[in-house]
Parts: structure tokens; sequence; C-alpha cells
């Protein structure tokens, strides 16, 4: 099966499930987490049910398109359920068999994995899922997103796509993978993958870098205090992405690693309490079902 | 009624392994006592776990509680019978209470009243009355992480998705985080079903038949079994670790061995690579010829039956390939640097930010390394060889092996440094930098392991002190406490004359020639000697010797520590011995008598009798006798000399008053007492310890 059909199985399987579509974000970043539609939605007490595919950017596993493992860039297939489902196991063990992984032939685990993510204030409890020992999907039930208790608990799902696509396609190089019939990772990929690669480690400009993330994050505090969360959450991505090109290139000294690493996550903190405050005051409209339930 | 079994099961999302022996011991007290508290007999506990479910059998339980009777105290008798002699209100009232009528009542004298008391007659309550209160049993378990899920608040191991409960050929009414229990348990996720129990002693069996073995011990016996086939059919060795066995044990529900084959090529990279790849990422278990030499195959465990166990193989071959690709190249690239280079980058990492970068550190251990050398005396080739291992001990920290095996620290770098051409002692001090690595672990063989461990950790301890980072009660996340001891133990193992006091105080003086954000000196000196002394303190009581005789050792300092060891091992027998009675009041007679005054050195002119001219002659001829003894670490030797005293020093309390009306002579006396009270101190203060006669 190719990558795109993949996308094409998961998306009908969690479409079934009444998750939201959704579409990639348009800010970079280091994770699908990171996106909106999981670190915001999954805050505060309203039900959200999501999947969307997420291009996922790490600066520093950059390897100039030549390593076989590592990518500047990689795909993510994120779901996100709140509250988390009874049946949440079933429900993604279905999905790989969509995926033309039959169960009986392999051995698939579940291996404690605890999740935690500082910049963010984030900490869950949960497995790798392992397919016959190799590492294929991230399973977490969240229990803390930016410093705020996550009640109800909403369950992460991560599949690594091109992890996933080397078994099923059974190739030893993500660049030989089959995006669709006749087109390779190769032949999208590469050619940005040298070039990022060549731009984080060479020629990013370190001191307009610095500036950018000073301005991102002046920004992002000044226009969180008038309320605007989504906005000044995007200057935190933006943030974000600005260290990660920094310290890909060795330009952050350990010591202001922790300073920087702090900046964005007082940041991401006070973005997650302001988002819980702003639903609380428009009544958080996607309770209104269950509200309206209750006045009868 | 008879005995019935009682089965309860919990079904789980897939428990943590590492939880689940922690878990099954609590079941089988929690369960046991519970039953107990409820006055139910019963013939044995068992508990059972796999990853998803938790199993308490219970066999034989009887099926009520026994029957009792209760005396009741009511009312003084002077309240319960009215003027007339008739049963007043207050004890109708009482009688009434308790079910019985004033017939029934009789009297009895307490602490000089008359009460009346009445018998209660408390029925048991049948057993499926009171199984539902299992559930508080369950809810008491402690996990070393709890969770959330869902909309519940309850917090848990791991979400809780089904109950068995079952008394007997019943379905016991209970339920737990808004799961009900029945009689219906699930199968392998994969192989197996839904199924019925019909009565706990089918248990094993029913969920046999969905392949869920669900004994442990079982589970442990096939794998063993597994393993032990592939030694015999292949004439291989297959070490079990049991760390990895009880782990796996618990990662599956029906357990089936597989082998898989790796490139011989890989065998050129270091074994513990290979090892810690197999065993800690992978969990697999590595393959040995009759030798011992690594094999290029490895076993791993299924989580399934034998079918498409080739397919399992396969791709379990897959990824460890991908893993060993991934060392192959960090080691060729590492080996490709040098040693310089990877210094070089220690300067951008940090150590502490209080204490600057691991540079700043590498360069603080080198000097306390040798620092180490002069005070202990090593030869000068020695001494340069621990320096120079200390001064690149770090550098492996940056190399791409560690950064992805952390637990291969000081091993990669003891392989790097022989790559690079280090000297063989050199190397090796590099891994034993670490040593020991657990509380009473090996210890370096080296000397200069020996060295520069002990420098690396006086430097993590007391730079961590200065600062103000003092572990208190649980709280000691750098592990000071456990490197301290190791410390120790080291130093018990040299011949060094050198003591602990001189080892910190030299090592704090580097500290403060550097402008580091110290807390004051008084406060990290006091932290830094009551550190020191309960590590002693902690390890002497290890070795047997009574808090007292410690007390007595320590009583001045901790000075050389093997010495401190075998002085208490001379002084503990003692303790019992009613020839040491004598010696220990004259040597105690001095201590005491000494704490008046002050050494203001001795004046022979000012004696007035023989004893005390033959006391001080005494303590000029025994000193260096003794002193020879101290230096030479003979404790034996040493406490005879000062037993030796014994006579003349009850002789001098006999004929001399040493508190005199003249200043002059009670100062001479008493800078004599103090003289020998130094000398006894520093072998032992012998007031403290409280002497036993053998009953």
């Amino acid at each position: 099966m190719n990558i795109q059909n993949m996308i094409l199985t998961l998306q009908k399987h969690w479409s079934d499930q009444g998750c939201l579509l959704m579409q990639a974000y348009d800010v970079e970043k280091g994770a699908g987490t990171m996106s909106p539609m999981t670190l915001l939605r999954s805050l505060g007490p309203e039900p959200w049910n999501v999947a969307y595919v997420e291009p996922s950017r790490r600066p520093a596993d950059g390897r100039y398109g030549e390593n076989p493992n590592r990518l500047y860039q990689h795909h993510q297939f994120q779901v996100i359920m709140k509250p988390s489902p009874d049946n949440i196991q079933e429900l993604y063990l279905e999905s790989l068999r969509k995926l033309g992984i039959d169960p009986l032939k392999h051995d698939i685990r579940f291996v404690e994995d605890n999740w935690e993510n500082p910049t963010l204030g984030a900490a869950g409890l949960g497995w790798e899922v392992w397919l016959d020992g190799m590492e294929i999907t991230q399973f977490t039930y969240f229990q803390q997103i930016g410093g705020l208790e996550a009640k109800p608990v909403s369950v992460e799902i991560t599949y690594g796509l091109e992890r996933l696509a080397s078994y099923i396609q059974d190739k030893e190089n993500v660049f030989e993978l089959e995006w669709t019939d006749g087109v390779t990772v190769a032949d999208i990929f590469k050619q940005p993958e040298f070039e990022h690669s060549t731009y984080t480690f060479k020629e990013s400009d370190t001191d307009m870098l610095f500036q950018l993330f000073d301005m991102y994050e002046k920004e992002a505090k000044r226009i969180m205090d008038q309320g605007l969360v989504f906005p000044a959450y995007d200057y935190v991505l933006k943030c974000s992405h600005t260290f990660n090109l920094l310290d890909a290139k060795g330009a952050i000294s350990v010591t202001e690693r922790t300073g920087y690493i702090g900046r964005v996550r007082n940041l991401a903190r006070s973005i997650a309490k302001s988002y819980v405050a702003e639903r609380e005051r428009l009544g958080f409209p996607m309770l209104k079902e269950g509200a309206d339930e209750h006045a009868e | 009624m008879q005995n019935k079994d009682v089965l309860f099961e919990i079904g789980l999302e897939e428990m943590p392994a590492r939880f689940l022996p922690g878990t099954i011991s609590q079941l089988e007290t929690k369960t046991a006592e519970w039953l107990q508290k409820l006055g139910l007999s019963f013939d044995e506990v068992k508990v059972q776990a796999t990853p998803r479910r938790i199993a308490v059998s219970i066999l034989s339980l009887s099926d009520k509680q026994p029957d009792i009777e209760e005396e009741v105290k009511g009312p003084a008798l002077r309240i319960a019978k009215d003027e007339a002699g008739e049963w007043s209100k207050a004890a109708q009232g009482f009688t009434r209470g308790q079910g019985a009528t004033v017939e029934d009542v009789y009297t009895k004298d307490v602490d000089g009243t008359e009460y009346i008391f009445v018998k209660k007659f408390v029925k048991g309550q049948h057993a499926e009355e009171l199984l539902p209160t299992f559930k508080d049993v369950l809810l008491s378990l402690h996990f070393p992480k709890n969770m959330r899920w869902g909309s519940g608040s309850l917090r848990y191991a791991r979400p809780i998705r089904w109950i068995v409960a079952l008394y007997g050929e019943a379905v016991i009414p209970m339920e737990v985080a808004g799961t009900t229990a029945s009689n219906l348990t699930y199968g392998h996720r994969f192989l197996g079903e839904t199924a019925e129990i019909d009565e706990p002693a089918n248990y094993e069996k029913v969920l046999a038949d969905q392949f869920v073995i669900v004994d442990q011990v079982k589970r442990q016996e096939m794998i063993v079994d597994g393993i032990q086939q592939l030694e015999t059919a292949n004439g291989w060795q297959i070490p079990i670790d049991e760390d990895l066995l009880e782990e796996v044990l618990y990662l599956v529900e029906y357990p089936t061995v597989f082998h898989g084959d790796y490139a011989a090529e890989f065998l050129e990279l270091p074994q513990e690579v290979l090892i810690t790849s197999m065993k800690e990422h992978q969990r697999y278990f590595p393959v040995r010829d009759t030798a011992g030499n690594l094999l290029p195959h490895f076993i791993g465990v299924r989580n399934g039956n034998s079918d498409h166990l080739e397919n399992v193989a396969r791709g379990n071959e897959k990824v460890l390939r991908a893993r060993l690709q991934d060392a192959e190249f960090f080691y060729a690239e590492d080996k490709a640097q040098s040693i310089e280079k990877s210094v070089e980058k220690l300067s951008k990492m940090i150590y502490q930010v209080e204490l600057g970068t691991l540079q700043d550190k590498v360069n603080r251990v080198t000097k306390i390394a040798s620092m180490i050398s002069d005070a202990a005396g090593v030869d000068k080739e020695t001494a340069a060889r621990a320096e120079r291992a200390a001064s690149i001990a770090k550098f492996d920290l940056v190399t791409n092996m560690v950064n992805e095996f952390t637990e291969l620290q000081g091993i990669m770098g003891e392989k790097y440094a022989r790559h690079f051409g280090e000297n063989e002692q050199v190397a090796q001090a590099i891994r034993e930098q670490y040593m020991p690595n657990s509380s009473h672990g090996a210890l370096p063989e080296s000397t200069e392991g020996t060295i520069v461990s002990i420098a690396d950790k006086l430097d993590t301890i007391i730079g961590s002190m200065v600062i103000g980072n003092v572990p208190t009660g649980s709280q000691d996340p750098y592990g000071l406490r456990r490197q301290a001891a190791g410390i120790i133990q080291m130093l018990l193992k040299t011949d060094w004359q050198i003591t602990v006091e001189e080892l910190v105080e030299r090592t704090i003086a580097l500290f403060e020639e550097q402008s580091l954000p110290t807390v004051e000196r008084e406060k990290y000196a006091e932290d830094i000697r009551s550190f020191f002394y309960q590590r002693a303190n902690q390890l002497l009581k290890e070795e047997n010797i009574t808090y007292d005789v410690i007390d007595a050792v320590l009583a001045v300092q901790i000075g050389n520590y093997p010495y401190v060891v075998a002085r208490a091992k001379t002084l503990e027998p003692l303790r019992q011995d009613e020839s040491f009675k004598p010696v220990q009041e004259a040597l105690g007679r001095v201590i005491n008598l000494a704490k008046k005054g002050t050494d203001e050195g001795v004046d022979e002119a000012l004696f007035e009798n023989e004893y005390e001219k033959e006391l001080y002659r005494m303590l000029q001829e025994k000193r260096s006798v003794y002193m020879d003894a101290a230096a030479k670490r003979q404790a034996k030797e040493a406490l005879d000399t000062l037993a030796s005293f014994t006579d003349s020093i009850h002789a001098f309390f006999d004929h001399t008053m040493v508190m005199a009306e003249d200043e002059k002579l009670k100062t001479n006396r008493l800078s004599l007492l103090n003289q020998l009270a130094a000398l006894i101190l520093s072998y032992a203060d012998v007031t403290k310890i409280q002497w036993k006669q053998v009953q």
C-alpha cells in the first residue's frame, strides 16, 4: 500500500469513528501534538475528535537526504479523541487491519512509554506500539497540557507514517517508499531535504534568527494580553521552530538552551490558561448539546 | 452450605511489565488481610497476572463469618433500677436497643461500681454479602504511576476494562470505575475470544483455550523450555538474564520463543553495544557459543502462537539490523574523531548552571586527582596516568555512540581511548571512574581508576554542597549518598596514609580558589562534615559495629578509614571483656578530667610526686610507639600501648590532687592529662563505649 492510500485509509477509518478530518496546520512545528488542533483543543471540558496528517519538522534530524532513516521533515498521522473512548485500543488495532497488517501474522505489543514535553508543560501515560519489535505508533492518554490538568482525558494516537510505510512496503530506505504508484518519497522530498539541511546547518542567518525569536516572543505576549489566543499561539509555534533552527546549528549553548525552553514553556502555559478562560467566556460552545439535555 | 472457590479477574489495558511483580505481592498480602479481618477462612490465596489481567483466586472460602456472642455494657446499676427496685426507663431502653429484654440482664463490678450487662448475639454474615467489598482491596493497590482516562476521576495504573467476580458459579455483584462484574473474560487479543467462566476452578483452562497462560510460573517455564530447546538444537549457549526474563514474562500472555539472525559483520562492534541493542532496546536474549563468544543470533519471545513465526522473526531482524547499522555508523564516525576534538566540545556542555560546563568539571576533577595522588603518595608514573585519565575522562560523553546508548558511558570511553592509543591503565581508569555504580557494586581495580573515581565523586558531592544542594530525606537526585559511600569503600581497599578530612578539606580549598556562587562557608563546611560522618557511620553499621563503638571511634574525626574500621573491630569484642573494664575506666578518667583544662605545656619542675613523673615519663616513652602503630594501622598494638598506661593512671589519680589550689600545679597537671587524652581520643573516646558483660 502506498503512503497516499495509507492516509486515505486512516482518514476513512477515523472519520467513521466520528473524527473531524482536519488538514495540516500552516505553521512550522516539530510534532502533530503542537498543532492547536491537539494542544489547545485537548484542554477544557468540550468534547473533541479529530484526525489529520501533520508534516513535522525536526531541523536537527536533517541529513541532506542521505540517511535512510532520518528526515528533516517526516509525516505523522494524528488522532485525538476527547474523552478517550473505552474501546480505543480496538479502534486502533482495527485501523492496522485496514492497512493490511494482519495481527495473526505479526507480533503486536503495547510497551510502556510515558510521554513528556516540558516545553509545552505536557505529560501523558501510555505505550509505544511495537510491530514485530518496531515502534510504529505513540499511544498516549494526556494527563496534563500547558501545565493544566487534562479533564476529561484525551487520547492521542500518533502514527509515524514513513516508519509504518517502510514496514508495509518492505523497504529499508525511506526515500524508496512509494507515495503513490510510480512516485517515491525521493521524487518529492529529496531536494527539499538537501536544501533544508544545507540551510539549517550552513546558511541560516543566526543573528536574524535570534532577532526573530525575540520579535515572535514579544508579539505573542502582546496579543495574548489582548485575549487573542490563536494568533498568540501561532507566534509561540514560530518561536519554537526558530529555536529548533538555532539549536540544530549549535548556536545555542547549553545554559542558554534551558533559558529558551523556559521562555517557550512560559508562553505555552499562559496561552493554555487564556484558551480555557476564553472558551469558558464563550460558554464552552461545543458542550452545547450536553447543556441543553441537562436543561430539559 | 459449604466452602466455595472465589475468582476475581480485573481486565486492564496493557499494564507496564515493571508494575506487575509488585502488584502480585501486594494483592497476596492485602487479600489475605481482608479475609482475616472479615473472619472468613480459606485454604489459599493465589494471584496471577499477565499484561492484560490480574487474577485473584481464593480457594475453599468458608460460607459465612462465625456467629459471635458479645458482652455489652449498660448503665450503672443505681441508674438501672428505681427506688422501688424496678427496672428503670434507662435499663429498658438499653436492653431494647440491644435486641434483648430486662430478663437477660446480669450485673458486674467495674472499678468498684456495679453495671448492668447483656449478652448480644451477632450472627455471622454470609460470604456472598461480604465479597463485594473486595473493591476496596482493588482500590487500595499502590502503583509506581497512576493515570486517569475518559471522563472518570479514578487514578489507576491503566484503564480498567472488565471485571470477573465469581463466588462458586454465581456472579458477585460489584462495580469498579463504571465496570460491572460478570462471568465473561476476554481471551488473547488476536487469537482468543470472549469466554464464559462457569466456575473458578476452570479459570486457567478456559483462558488456556483462548491462548492466555494466566499463570506467570507456567509462562516462565514455557519461555525457559523454548530457549533450552534452541540451545540443544543448535549447540548454543543462551544465558538467561533474570531481569529480562521477568520483564518478557509480563509482556506476553502466550509466549512463543523464536530466534533471528543478524549479519556476522556486526560482531566487529563492541559486545556491549550489541548486547545493549538486543537486551535493553529490543528485549532479546543474546546467543553465545560454548566458549562464551557472541554469535550473530538473538532470541525473542512473541506474544502469540507459532503460526507465521518466520514472519515475526524477519520483522524483528529488520529492526535490529537498522539499529546495528546506526551503531556501526556511529562507531566508525567516533573512531574518525580524536580525543582532543571531543574534549573541546565539553566546554559547550553545561554540567550544572552554578558549577559551569563539563570542561570546568573536568578541570576540577583533574586537580583533585593530582591532589589525591599527592596525598596518597603514589609513584610519579601512576600519578601522571591518573591525571591524564582525569583530564580526558568525559570525552566519550560527546561521542555519537554514548549519545545514543547513554548506559555505555565509560565503557565506550575505555574502548575509544585504546583506539586512540592511550595507555592501557588510562583507558581502564576512564571506565572505572563510574565505579561503584550501585551500592556495594564492584570497585575499580586499578590505582588510577580509584584516584579518578574518588576525584570525580568528591567534585560531584562537594560541588553540590557548596552551592547548597544537600540531599534531604528521600531526595537525593544526584545519588550523592551512594557516591560518598563509594569513596569510603574505595579508601578501605587502599593502603594510603590519607584521612577523609584531608581529602575533603583540600577539595573544598580547590573550590574556594574559584569564584562560584556558594552558600556561606560555615553552612557548607558543616553540611559536608556531617554528610561524610553519616556515611562512615552507616558503613560501620554494615560492618556489624555497635553504635556506641562507632560513636567512640568517630568522636574526633573519621580520619584514615581503614584504620577506623580496624579500631572499631578491635574494640567491638572488648565491650564484653572483663579485663577491658579497668582499662576503659583509667583512660576514661583521663579524658573526663582533661576537659577541665587545656594543654599549656608540661613543666617537669612542677611535679610533686613520683606518680606524676612516672606518668609523664611513660607518655614521653610510649608516644612514638603509639604513633608508629597508628601509622601502620596496627589497631591491636596501638590499643595495647594505651592499655599499658592503666596502672600508672590509677596510681597517678590515687596520689595526685589534680585540681590543686595552686593554679600553676593545676594547670601543669591538666596539661599532662590533655596530652595523654589527645593520644587516647585519636584512638577512640572510650567513655562512649557501653561495657556489656556477657550474660
